[in-house]
């Protein structure tokens, strides 16, 4: 019998692999390396330190920075969460119908609409409400981040609702539950991975963004990547590169709770 | 059976399900009336696409009649939705709530009803032990077999009483061995809980060995209602005779009516007797059906005649298969008996005698 295709045995495979990966982890691993450095450059080894960990740790603007961003994409992510359950829920219980692929268009627009272009209309548009309501706080930037991420939070809870057995629902029917006791306590616990799934990626989506955010923020309301562009272009020094060693502690630690939360499930 | 008028749980009056709109429209049921009786085991019995799963939908709420009524215990339900219809469902997939236990699938029913907590859990414990799944109360639904689902299934549709229940196929999932054990669990459930149970299948011998009474539906419509019986050895009309068992069909000549009886002449001459269905007129020409194990092959001559063309040898029956002298064909079931064989060769003429009560006229 002929050998199955494996592309495991093609050469030059663990070549291609390897360079991957080492262009997708080296320039990190350089960052986190150099967050420990005790001199001021980000080039030159000078001992190992926490010293860049303490600046930024001690430095207000940071710490604003840090509780601004935490505040945006907790706030954005649970509320892009509620509406794109609610979302996915009206796009999937329903019959196919006229219109129904026009609106996944239309709410994942935010996927394929460049985020410079709404960064702009938004900045124009708040403007206008600035100037009429004299509201400036972080409003502006919540509703910016729930936006855009509405999409990432409805893929996954959409693609879990496909995949549940509609009959489940219907046999809470049979079994006296009013749509509401039927959604509570048949839908929404099968939901609960796909919600969460969504609710991490909003967090995460927002957490990181800059685009819309520097066009949208006020004076004095600097996440934490906008302050860090706004470091860079004065110059780099290591306590850029510590903030985004624990930004990348954060990341890795939400996900690997999200990984086990979701296996204990099934 | 005699019809002994008790009193109806379900009455189906006049119902049309009409899907699609304008050209497209297909009629999944066209105007079903049947009444199915309290206590009974009452069987829809068709081939897919027949509406029998179409008109237990109607009957548990998932869907709604476009026209007729559906009356349960004297109270038309149709315009109800599932949650506050008295009529619970056992689905052919089982759906059984995966991230719960087995005794909360069971208990889910009566804490909707809002029953309270001490009725619930005596009444989890009985269903169980009725069901025989006392053992497995605290497992998930993923860890225990198909079998096991089943009735789990069983008991969670039991549990709240319901007025009726609904079986949507429910051992068509299963193997061989295991349906037949259903078969007898289910008859057991029915006679313990005497509830009305209204079972749908398209499999004519559970359909025979596990009614009280039968509704044979093509097309969307109800061709014949009667106990396995009726059904069997009277069918009404050729789709009937066709899909349950194996049957043969002769063109005769009606020379007379008398009540359900008749005399016939078959196209050999013979005269022989035949029965018809209850309130039909027959005249002229018409097809008389006759079972296969209600005739008999002799050697000589019979009420029609002709040439053996094969033999098949059963173990509890023999198959004799004779071409008739007009060219149809005819099928001879014969019993077995150790030592009195009769033997037919391929190629022997042979006559066939038609019992007195085995002919029945056709209504088309």
């Amino acid at each position: 019998m002929a050998k199955r295709f494996s592309i495991r045995q093609q050469t030059g495979f663990t070549t291609i692999a390897c360079a991957c990966f080492f262009l997708l982890y080296l320039p990190i691993a350089v960052l986190v390396i150099y967050a420990f450095n005790e001199s001021s450059s980000v080039s030159d080894w000078g001992g190992f330190s926490l010293r860049w960990f303490v600046a930024a740790w001690s430095n207000q603007q940071v710490v604003d920075a840090s509780w601004r961003s935490l505040k945006i994409a907790s706030s954005a992510a649970v509320i892009a969460t509620i509406a794109a359950t609610m979302a996915a829920l009206a796009t999937t219980r329903t019959r196919a119908y006229r219109g129904l692929t026009f609106k996944y268009a239309f709410i994942n627009q935010p996927l394929m609409v460049p985020e410079i272009v709404t960064g702009v209309a938004l900045l124009i548009f708040f403007a206008q409400i600035k100037i009429a309501s004299g509201y400036t706080g972080l409003g502006y930037l919540i509703a910016a981040h729930t936006a855009f991420c509405i999409p990432f939070a409805y893929l996954p809870i959409r693609a879990r609702l496909e995949n549940m057995d509609l009959t489940l629902e219907r046999a809470a029917a049979d079994l006296y539950a009013t749509p509401w006791n039927a959604f509570r306590r048949v839908t929404l616990p099968l939901l609960w991975p796909g919600i969460i799934a969504g609710l991490m990626l909003a967090f995460v989506i927002s957490l990181d963004d800059v685009v819309i955010t520097e066009f949208v923020k006020s004076g004095g309301q600097d996440t934490l990547p906008t302050y860090m562009l706004g470091q860079i272009r004065r110059g780099i020094t290591p306590e850029v590169n510590a903030i985004s060693t624990v930004f990348l502690l954060l990341s890795v630690v939400i996900v690997t709770l999200f990984f086990f939360m979701s296996r204990k499930r099934d | 059976m005699p019809d002994t008028p008790g009193k109806n749980a379900i009455e189906v009056r006049g119902v049309r399900k009409v899907f699609g709109t304008g050209e497209a429209q297909v009629a999944a049921l066209d105007t079903v009336s049947v009444s199915i009786r309290e206590n009974e085991f009452f069987t829809l019995l068709g081939p897919s696409g027949c509406g029998k799963t179409t008109l237990l939908r109607l009957i548990a709420g998932f869907d709604f009649p476009s026209e007729g009524e559906i009356m349960l215990y004297g109270q038309d339900i149709a315009p109800l939705p599932p949650f506050k219809r008295p009529v619970n469902t056992v689905f052919q997939s089982y759906a059984l709530f995966p991230h719960m236990t087995v005794a909360q699938n069971i208990a889910f029913g009566l804490e909707m009803l809002g029953k309270p907590r001490a009725e619930i859990d005596a009444r989890v414990a009985e269903m169980l032990k009725l069901v025989r799944m006392e053992k497995l109360a605290k497992r998930r639904t993923s860890q225990i077999s198909g079998g096991q689902q089943q009735r789990v299934a069983l008991a969670r549709a039991l549990a709240p009483q319901p007025k009726v229940l609904l079986l949507d196929e429910p051992l068509s999932a299963l193997d061989y061995k295991l349906r037949k054990e259903m078969q007898i669990e289910l008859k057991r459930l029915q006679h313990e809980t005497g509830i009305t149970f209204i079972f749908v299948t398209h499999d004519q011998e559970e359909a025979l060995t596990m009614s009280d009474r039968i509704a044979v539906m093509s097309s969307g419509k109800i061709l014949q209602v009667g106990t396995a019986r009726d059904i069997y050895d009277r069918p009404a009309v050729r789709f009937v005779a066709d899909f349950i068992g194996e049957t043969n069909f002769l063109d005769a000549r009606i020379d007379s009516v008398d009540g359900g009886k008749a005399k016939v002449t078959l196209k050999s001459g013979a005269t022989i007797a035949a029965t018809v269905a209850d309130g039909f007129k027959p005249d002229g020409e018409a097809t008389v059906v006759i079972r296969p194990e209600h005739a008999k092959a002799v050697k000589g001559t019979g009420d029609i005649s002709g040439v053996v063309e094969n033999v098949v040898y059963f173990g509890t029956d023999t198959h004799v298969h004779v071409k008739l002298d007009d060219g149809e064909s005819f099928t001879v079931r014969q019993q077995n008996t150790r030592g009195a064989m009769m033997e037919f060769e391929r190629g022997e003429r042979v006559g066939i005698v038609i019992g007195d009560d085995a002919a029945q006229i056709l209504k088309d």
